[in-house]
């Protein structure tokens, strides 16, 4: 049994779809990512998920259960990382997880040994007594994650976990969610860092506009919609633009950015070699693997970030 | 057979929307609002403690040296602090009462985002608003029990009956919390919420706190009768003194039936308010 099932789900604010009758199903241990730029609906789905935003229509399963009719019981196993951190500012960090794990009905003899591992595993234990204003941005970011984890749930729902945290953070958050992962809770993840998906998911749906635009593996949604390696080059931002039309017979596809154009090839360094040839001599020129950043510019005619 | 009920919406009849919307861990959030308060938040507590007591000495003491004795509850010649005494202690439960359940719950939801944490585990809109109103009471008892002990210890009760005015203004308090709630979920902006207060400070002004409503001509006697303060107005001024009539259990009643329908009304508006 599937351990999320949407179907048709939808939650309109007025005239705006947030999330547009959008359908899929989640496998227990899978690694699921929904991936998109600012205002595709992805927060909006976790919400729902969780039963703490109302879908307008459609049907939503968790575990088998509708979050709007079983609310607290979904939730008991669930982890949820909110993509704002809403820490409680009037308890200091251990006594956020404690408390947040009293929340769960969870008794204190339990709560204070796993509120010091949660704290060491998100490397504040020297932080304990603090208060939660006076951490900094990747340390609250930490907290509200190992909050997350104190119920020890089965399924996680990450919305945007690693936004504000370092990169040396970030690896030691994915590797925490690999082990996880191991021990087979099942993972959701909103992002629109395409590293992250990419390291995370086994699979992910595209979203924007609140429909989902392509659904597969990194791999699979790489070679589906885009070539095994794309030429970036530079000819500084006044030439890019007049350029587009004599580089576009180098490329199976072309994309002009404002700073840069994409050429997508199988062979990026012969691409390149080619358009040298024929006279253009870019101010830097880059040859990378597609990614999934080049699907997503691909379905949807824009960045990830804007 | 089970998973086609799980798909509707949330049930009809009070099981199904229990567990919909609470896991019965209210507990979890009173003990949250304790802990708060030991840490740091007495300074808080104390302020909202002041602040009849700043009342009661201007007006009560300073005013009063000019207005002498004037008549209290059956007729009996009492002195102007004695008076306003049982209202100021009627009207701090109602301030203390809507601003936890107004002002405290709006900034939680909307920008400390307390709420949304806590209703991210098994706690539903029901253990939340549950919990909060219990701690609002809390403070509301605070504040009757020290309130009713200065005014105590300057004599200006004369029956032990004052006692009761602190579980009193614990009925106050939560006909006012209960209805304070229900009315905040239909709010979006701060300056929605000053409508709160542009309600509550007429109330206070008029509703018989600092003289009688005899002044007033009939119409607008009838009219803040109709409102809750002057009951809670009238009701501990009579407890102050031990005196009592009809009325009394129609101020009483009055409470135990805005409590009724506020409860009611809040457990209505409990989703629209935390879950959107």
């Amino acid at each position: 049994m599937p351990v999320i099932e949407a179907s048709e789900l939808t939650k309109t604010y007025g005239e705006l779809h947030a999330v547009d009758a959008i359908s899929f199903e989640v496998t227990p241990g899978e690694s699921f990512g929904l991936l998109g730029p600012n205002g595709a609906g992805k927060s909006t789905t976790m919400r729902m998920i969780g039963g703490t935003t109302l879908r307008t229509s459609g049907t939503l399963l968790v575990n088998g259960l509708d979050p709007e009719v079983r609310g607290p019981e979904v939730r008991a196993n669930l982890g949820v990382v909110p993509q704002q951190d809403n820490l409680d500012v009037e308890l200091r960090a251990r006594d956020n997880l404690i408390m947040y794990g009293r929340y769960f009905g969870l008794p204190y003899s339990y709560l204070r040994p796993r509120a010091d591992d949660l704290l060491e595993f998100a490397q504040l234990t020297e932080k304990s007594n603090e208060k939660v204003d006076n951490l900094s941005g990747g340390m609250k970011r930490r907290l509200t994650i190992a909050r997350a984890l104190v119920n020890e749930p089965r399924i996680l729902l990450l919305d945007e976990p690693t936004t504000g945290l370092d990169p040396q953070a970030r690896h030691i958050l994915w590797d925490r969610l690999f082990r996880l992962k191991e021990q087979g809770v099942t993972l959701i993840v909103t992002t629109h860092f395409m590293d992250e998906a990419e390291q995370l998911c086994d699979r992910l749906i595209v979203m924007d506009h609140g429909r989902i635009v392509a659904e597969g593996s990194p791999a699979d949604l790489i070679r589906r919609y885009s070539t095994r390696e794309v030429l970036e080059v530079r000819f500084g931002s006044d030439r890019n633009a007049a350029l587009v039309d004599r580089l576009r017979s180098f490329a199976d596809r072309i994309e002009p950015l404002p700073d840069r154009v994409l050429l997508y090839a199988d062979d990026g360094e012969r691409t390149l070699e080619a358009v040298r040839k024929d006279g253009l001599v870019p101010l830097t020129s880059l040859v990378r693997r597609s990614s999934l950043e080049d699907v997503f510019l691909r379905l949807t005619g824009r960045s990830l970030i804007d | 057979m089970s998973a086609v009920v799980d798909r509707v919406r949330p049930g009809s009849g009070l099981n199904a929307w229990l567990v919909a919307n609470s896991s019965g861990n209210a507990r979890a959030v009173v003990e949250r609002g304790f802990k708060v308060i030991r840490n740091q938040n007495w300074v808080i507590v104390l302020s909202g403690f002041f602040e009849p007591v700043f009342y009661l000495l201007s007006m009560g003491l300073g005013l009063g040296s000019l207005i002498g004795t004037v008549a209290g509850p059956g007729g009996q010649q009492i002195s102007y602090a004695a008076f306003i005494a049982p209202a100021l202690l009627a009207t701090s439960a109602m301030n203390g009462a809507i601003y936890d359940s107004t002002w405290n719950v709006f900034f939680k939801l909307r920008f400390a985002n307390l709420y949304q944490g806590m209703l991210a585990t098994p706690l539903g809109p029901f253990d939340v608003a549950a919990g909060e109103i219990f701690m609002a009471l809390f403070r509301g008892f605070l504040y009757a029990l020290g309130f009713t002990a200065v005014i105590a210890g300057m004599g200006l009760t004369t029956s032990w009956w004052a006692l009761a005015m602190i579980p009193v203004a614990l009925l106050i308090a939560l006909g006012f919390a209960s209805l304070g709630m229900a009315v905040t979920s239909y709010f979006t902006t701060f300056q929605q919420m000053d409508w709160i207060n542009i309600a509550l400070l007429p109330m206070f002004m008029f509703s018989s706190t600092l003289f009688p409503i005899s002044v007033f001509p009939e119409a607008v006697q009838w009219f803040i009768m109709a409102l809750p303060l002057w009951h809670g107005v009238e009701l501990m001024r009579q407890l102050s003194v031990g005196h009592f009539e009809a009325s009394t259990w129609l101020h009483l009643g009055y409470f135990v039936v805005m409590s009724v329908l506020g409860i009611g009304f809040t457990t209505r508006r409990l989703r629209s308010l935390f879950l959107r």
